[in-house]
C-alpha cells in the first residue's frame, strides 16, 4: 500500500524533474502517467521488475482506490468558485451560456468524429 | 472541557482538521445521494458539495484561504490520481490501441472545436477581451489551463472558475445528450466527455462505465498536451 503510493508519487516527481529540467510545457502528472504506463508494460517483458508495488497488483489496487473517488478531489477547487462568484457577477450569465454552448458543441463534434472514423475503419478492415 | 464554546470554535475553525473533515463528510453525503438516485447527472456530487461547503463557509465567516488549509490535502491528490490513470490505460491497452485512429482524429477535431467555439461564442456575447482570453483554455485541467491563461495575459483565477464550471456542465450534459444522439459506443462517449470536461468529466465517465472512464482519462491527458500547444496559435488568429 505505502510502496504503491510511493511509486505513484515517484512517477509524478520524475515527471516534474523532466518537465522542469528540459523546460517542457507539459504537466508533470501527465508525464508521470506515461512513466507508470511504461513501467507496467516493461514489467511484462522484464521479469525482475515484477516485485514490490509492481509485483502482486499493489499499484493497481492503490490506483483504482484513488480513481474511485476522483470526484472528491475536485471539491476543494470547486469551493473556490463559490468564493469568486462576485468577480464573475458582472458577466455571470453570459459566461455560463458561452461555456454551456461550447461544451455542448465540443461533446457533439468529438463524439461524432470518433464514431464516424471508427465505423469507416470497421468497413475497411473486415473482422 | 473549555468553559467558553466560542473560543473552542475560534480555535477549531482555524485548524486543517475541521475543514478536511467537513470536505470528506459533505462529499460522502452528496456521493451517497448521487448513488441513491442511480447517478442522476443533476445530482453531481462535486456541484452539490461545492455549494453546501460554500454556504457553510459563508455562514461561519470562514475565508477560502482558511478552508483550503485543510482541503489542500485532498486537492494535492489530483496529481497522483492523474498518474494513476496509467493503470486502467494499461489494463485496456488492446482496446485503446484498436481505437488509436478514431482517438487521434477526435482529439484534434475536438480540441480545436473546444477552443474556437468558446472564443467565438464569447465574442458573440460581447464579452471583454480579457474574459475571452481567460475562457479559451477552459476544457483542460485547472493547473494547465491557468498556466495557458497567464501566458495569454488572461485572468488565471477567472480561468479556474471557467474550468470548474466547464467540468460540471459537461458531467451533467453528457449522459442525456449521448442518449438522445443514440450513441452507445462507450469508448466514444468517454472520450468526448474527457476531452470537453477534463477530470470532472472523467470522474463522471468512471461512474457510468469503466471503459468510458479509461477513454475519458486518455482524452483528458492528451487534450492537456495539445491544448497547451494550440491555444496560443488559435487565439492569435481569432482574437483581433
Amino acid at each position: 500500500m505505502i510502496a504503491s503510493i510511493g511509486l505513484i508519487l515517484l512517477c509524478q516527481l520524475a515527471g516534474e524533474v523532466i518537465a522542469r529540467g528540459l523546460g517542457l510545457p507539459l504537466p508533470s502528472p501527465v508525464l508521470g502517467l506515461l512513466l507508470l504506463f511504461v513501467l507496467l508494460v516493461a514489467r511484462d517483458y522484464i521479469k525482475p521488475l515484477a516485485r514490490g508495488p509492481l509485483g502482486n497488483g499493489g499499484v493497481e489496487e492503490a490506483s483504482k482506490g484513488m480513481l474511485a473517488h476522483l470526484s472528491l478531489l475536485f471539491v476543494p477547487a470547486g469551493v473556490g468558485v463559490i468564493q469568486q462568484l462576485d468577480m464573475i457577477t458582472a458577466h455571470g450569465v453570459a459566461i455560463m451560456l458561452v461555456l454551456a454552448g461550447s461544451v455542448l458543441i465540443t461533446l457533439v463534434v468529438t463524439v461524432v468524429t470518433f464514431v464516424v472514423v471508427a465505423r469507416l475503419l470497421s468497413m475497411w478492415v473486415p473482422r | 472541557m473549555n468553559a467558553d464554546p466560542f473560543s473552542l470554535w475560534v480555535y477549531l475553525s482555524q485548524t486543517p482538521l475541521l475543514w478536511l473533515t467537513v470536505t470528506l463528510l459533505v462529499y460522502a453525503a452528496t456521493d451517497a445521494v448521487s448513488q441513491a438516485t442511480g447517478r442522476n447527472p443533476l445530482v453531481n456530487p462535486v456541484l452539490h458539495a461545492m455549494w453546501i461547503i460554500g454556504v457553510f463557509l459563508w455562514a461561519t465567516g470562514t475565508s477560502y484561504t482558511t478552508y483550503f488549509g485543510g482541503a489542500q490535502f485532498v486537492h494535492f491528490l489530483l496529481g497522483p490520481a492523474t498518474v494513476a490513470l496509467a493503470v486502467p490505460l494499461y489494463e485496456n491497452r488492446k482496446l485503446v490501441l484498436a481505437a488509436i485512429l478514431p482517438m487521434a482524429l477526435a482529439l484534434v477535431v475536438g480540441c480545436v472545436t473546444a477552443i474556437v467555439s468558446v472564443v467565438w461564442l464569447a465574442q458573440l456575447a460581447g464579452l471583454p477581451e480579457t474574459v475571452v482570453l481567460s475562457l479559451a483554455p477552459k476544457s483542460v485541467t485547472a493547473g494547465v489551463a491557468m498556466g495557458i491563461s497567464e501566458s495569454l495575459r488572461g485572468d488565471p483565477s477567472l480561468t479556474a472558475v471557467a474550468v470548474i464550471l466547464t467540468g460540471i456542465l459537461g458531467a451533467i450534459i453528457v449522459s442525456p445528450l449521448m442518449n438522445r444522439l443514440g450513441i452507445r459506443d462507450y469508448r466514444a462517449r468517454g472520450f468526448a466527455v474527457g476531452l470537453a470536461s477534463h477530470g470532472i468529466g472523467t470522474a463522471r465517465a468512471f461512474q457510468v462505465d469503466a471503459i468510458a472512464g479509461v477513454f475519458a482519462g486518455i482524452a483528458m491527458s492528451l487534450n492537456a498536451l495539445i491544448t497547451a500547444l494550440l491555444v496560443p496559435v488559435l487565439v492569435t488568429l481569432l482574437v483581433r
